[in-house]
């Protein structure tokens, strides 16, 4: 980052299917908008080494103060990128393969509509991780994302696919119409989690302050998660939800809470 | 105004038989004239090796309102990546299935249609319809104020009041701006009040003790009273449903006997809009078949009705419609997210998105059913091309169903990529479908046909001297052999050129003017009639939430640009 943009930087050609086979000066010209004004990525950044010919060895790293930069990675596809700094919103968003790595915060809307790949985020992650895009119902379907830090509300609505791994805490509202998936929280949570959740699991390690009234205890279960056995209770919902069956059970949604 | 003359193209306009002659097309102050009217300083155009046609006339798709704008609101993914910059003398734009004003101007110009018709006008919304449709560039638009729910309508009806009727008609025409009499599931969007539903033309309306079919020859008859350009425009009950085609039969049906009494050279009493919809075999999803041969058998016989296909272009769309009932029924088949609005005393609608994906057996025979009507219609001055956007696809896919009508190759390909194919084939006529369309039945069918159906055969979808100069030149040459069918979707999606009446609005697929964009409406004479006056005085204080002084749309706010026509029906 040479240029600090005034506005936000809308930069989804940062990513390794844009980088793929062109040169630095290639790419310093590829299209970015600050605002409504269309402008070119070197007029932003100073750009050094070339890609590889395709998106898979294609390596790109980001540094300097990119709090102002979103759609970083969009829709990567493979390939790797690293960011140095923490970047705003959409981080990583409807990617489908490659790997992304964050070291400070992401904002909200990171790996929305995710279908593949890794997103790692050393920090802290905003709200409507993993989740859809506003108003759409086609949330994470595939790939995993790891949080070191907490995570924001609205994590996972709308998730049908993949895995989230929170090492800290999260706000309100987890898995909000989830249909699939797995989340895994090793911190404590207000609550509001699994509305309208009809598929998918959630295990949480800490606390739980409000359960949702849609959700009764099913029993006791020993599960294996991230290496580590114990007990864990089960509690299914969204019972105020229509659900399908297969092979003629009903499916639920599954909250295990570590005893 | 600059006089042109487009020189040398393959020219097609049914209003004069010309099928693809090399000719000349003059342009003077918006009119088409004899070549020999324009001077020698008049802008040359060089059409030789195009198409060149009268611009297309969309007789019906849902463009602006509420409902529009519901559909807007509540879907921003919709938004998502379909935005245009600001490009030109062209605003930005954004949404795919349910486009912004401004970009559906721009969309239909540069394909080469100059007219519109907004479907379903809740009168009581007519002031958001016109402030959208104010906002729409470039295009000539109207809208049909829907009638097939009203409670004045069902209630001089049911005492068959004919007259009354079309007064009460040709106050709301006057008093909304708006184009012609549509019905939408007649009696049935009443009855979703009361959690009910009319899906057959017989089952009573609650309350106002009516039947669908009542309500249907009722506004057939007071159309015909008054004489109005356009006839009575009805989506039918039963819409959607497996079986529906003989729901369908029996509404042609009370077409029969009936001829059309007006100035404007139409020759049907019913048009029956995205016909697609309506023409669906079996008893359930499982044996869901096409029944396109029967509905499109007796449209043929029956020179008294015109039809609109309502192709499905296997998109992701939003479905929106007065058909109130339906839509709920729909969210309980996909379970996406379902908006539902009443409106008093008029009708109702509702929004839900839909995908019709090519890997699901059903969308793929609904795909098929919309080519077969058009492709089995025996005469193309009664059958046009609709998506009826947005419910069965986004009227920008418009060159995409072209490709399919006039490429039998295309079709093949299609078929073949359906993930079911082989039960599609078993359910549809399609595979046995050889005949390609002809640019001259592509211009019947998407210019002189609904301008003919609209009342408007003088004025557009024709090139003879003396008619507004709407003229589209397509990059397609007629002479050559298509290799690949993609050529016409590539040709139809962005137009040489289009004038509107007489100013060139689009070059090289870009818009270079935003031309004098028209409001057109019906302005219906009666005797006078106290009667239905103090009806409609007493409704409004009894029932309506606003007053009657508040419910008009007039002023250049609503209608800055008003064309109306003229009937006399007080003889």
């Amino acid at each position: 980052m040479k240029n600090p943009p005034a506005l936000y930087l809308e930069a989804d050609t940062i990513s390794p299917d844009w980088f793929a086979g062109k040169t630095a000066a290639q790419i310093a010209e590829l299209p970015v908008y600050e605002g409504n004004t269309p402008g070119k990525l070197g007029d932003y950044f100073e750009i050094t080494g070339n890609a590889g010919p395709t998106a898979t060895d294609t390596k790109i790293v980001v540094k300097g103060d990119v709090k102002k930069i979103k759609y970083l990675g969009m829709k990567m596809s493979a390939g790797e990128l690293l960011v140095e700094g923490s970047p705003d919103q959409y981080a990583g968003a409807w990617m489908s393969g490659g790997t992304m790595l964050v070291k400070g915060d992401v904002d909200a809307f990171a790996g929305i509509g995710m279908k593949g790949g890794e997103l790692t985020i050393e920090g802290n992650a905003g709200n409507y991780l993993g989740a859809a895009y506003r108003g759409d119902w086609r949330g994470m379907a595939g790939g995993k994302i790891f949080v070191k830090g907490n995570a924001g509300s609205d994590v996972g609505m709308y998730m049908n696919g993949g895995e989230i791994v929170i090492n800290g805490n999260v706000d309100v509202h987890l898995a909000t119409h989830a249909e699939g998936g797995k989340i895994v929280i090793k911190g404590n949570s207000p609550g509001k989690m699994g509305g309208q959740m009809v598929e998918g699991d959630v295990v949480i390690f800490g606390t739980i302050d409000v359960m949702m009234p849609g959700f009764k205890y099913a029993d006791d279960v020993e599960l294996e998660v991230d290496g580590s056995k114990g007990l864990f209770t089960h509690y299914i919902g969204d019972t105020g939800e229509r659900h399908k069956k297969k092979k003629g059970q009903i499916v639920y949604g599954n909250l295990y809470q570590k005893i | 105004m600059t006089e042109y003359i487009i020189k040398n193209g393959h020219v097609f306009d049914p209003v004069q038989g010309i099928k693809g002659d090399e000719a000349d097309i003059a342009i003077k102050d918006g009119k088409i004239v004899k070549d020999s009217e324009v001077g020698k300083s008049a802008k040359v155009i060089d059409a030789k090796g195009k198409t060149v046609m009268a611009g297309a006339v969309e007789i019906h798709a849902h463009i602006a309102g509420p409902k529009v704008n519901l559909g807007r609101i509540y879907r921003p993914e919709d938004k998502l990546f379909t935005s245009t910059p600001t490009k030109g003398l062209e605003r930005t734009g954004s949404g795919n299935s349910i486009p912004s004003t401004f970009k559906t101007g721009y969309e239909y110009a540069k394909m080469g249609y100059t007219t519109a018709f907004e479907a379903a006008m809740p009168p009581l919304f007519s002031r958001h319809v016109h402030e959208e449709m104010r906002d729409t560039p470039i295009i000539d638009e109207g809208a049909y104020p829907v009638f097939g729910n009203n409670w004045f309508v069902m209630e001089y009806l049911k005492n068959k009041e004919i007259e009354n009727t079309a007064a009460y008609c040709a106050w709301l025409l006057r008093a909304t701006k708006g184009y012609a009499i549509k019905v939408v599931n007649p009696g049935g969007t009443e009855a979703w009040a009361w959690g009910l539903n009319c899906l057959s033309i017989h089952d009573p309306v609650p309350y106002f003790d009516i039947t669908p079919a009542e309500i249907i020859k009722g506004l057939i008859e007071a159309n015909e009273f008054l004489g109005l350009p356009h006839s009575m425009h009805i989506h039918p009950n039963n819409l959607g449903n497996p079986g529906c085609y003989e729901t369908t039969l029996d509404t042609l049906k009370l077409a029969e006997g009936y001829k059309a009494k007006n100035k404007f050279g139409r020759e049907q009493v019913m048009h029956l809009t995205h016909t697609q919809f309506h023409s669906y075999g079996g008893e359930n999803w499982g044996n869901f078949e096409s029944k396109s041969k029967e509905v499109i058998d007796y449209v043929n016989k029956h020179k008294n009705i015109t039809i609109d296909t309502g192709n499905v272009t296997l998109d992701e769309t939003t479905t929106m419609t007065a058909d109130g009932p339906f839509e709920h029924h729909l969210t309980g088949l996909n379970h996406l997210k379902w908006a539902n609005v009443d409106v008093e005393l008029e009708t109702a609608a509702g929004v839900v998105p839909y995908i019709y994906s090519p890997d699901i057996k059903v969308c793929a025979i609904q795909w098929s059913i919309g080519l077969e009507l058009a492709l089995m219609a025996k005469d193309p001055m009664r059958c046009f091309i609709t998506t009826d956007h947005p419910n069965a696809g986004p009227f920008t896919r418009y060159p995409r169903i072209i490709k399919w009508l006039m490429s039998a190759k295309a079709r093949e390909a299609r078929i073949n990529s359906f993930k079911n194919s082989d039960k599609v084939v078993s359910a549809t006529h399609i595979a046995g479908i050889d005949k390609e369309l002809s640019l001259y039945e592509l211009a019947q069918m998407t210019r002189a046909g609904p301008a003919k159906s609209l009342g408007l055969s003088g004025r557009v979808g024709g090139l003879k001297p003396g008619m507004d100069a709407d003229v589209v030149v397509y990059n397609f040459n007629p002479d050559i052999p298509v290799t690949d069918p993609e050529q016409i979707e590539t040709a139809f999606s962005r137009a040489a050129y289009t004038f509107k009446s007489g100013v060139e609005v689009v070059v090289n697929g870009d818009v270079v003017n935003n031309g004098n964009k028209r409001t057109l409406w019906v302005d219906a004479k009666v005797k006078d009639n106290p009667l239905v006056m103090r009806d409609i005085k007493e409704k409004f204080l009894k029932y309506y939430s606003m007053t009657q002084s508040n419910y008009e749309s007039l002023g250049h706010h609503f209608v800055p640009n008003p064309f109306a026509i003229e009937v006399d029906a007080t003889q």
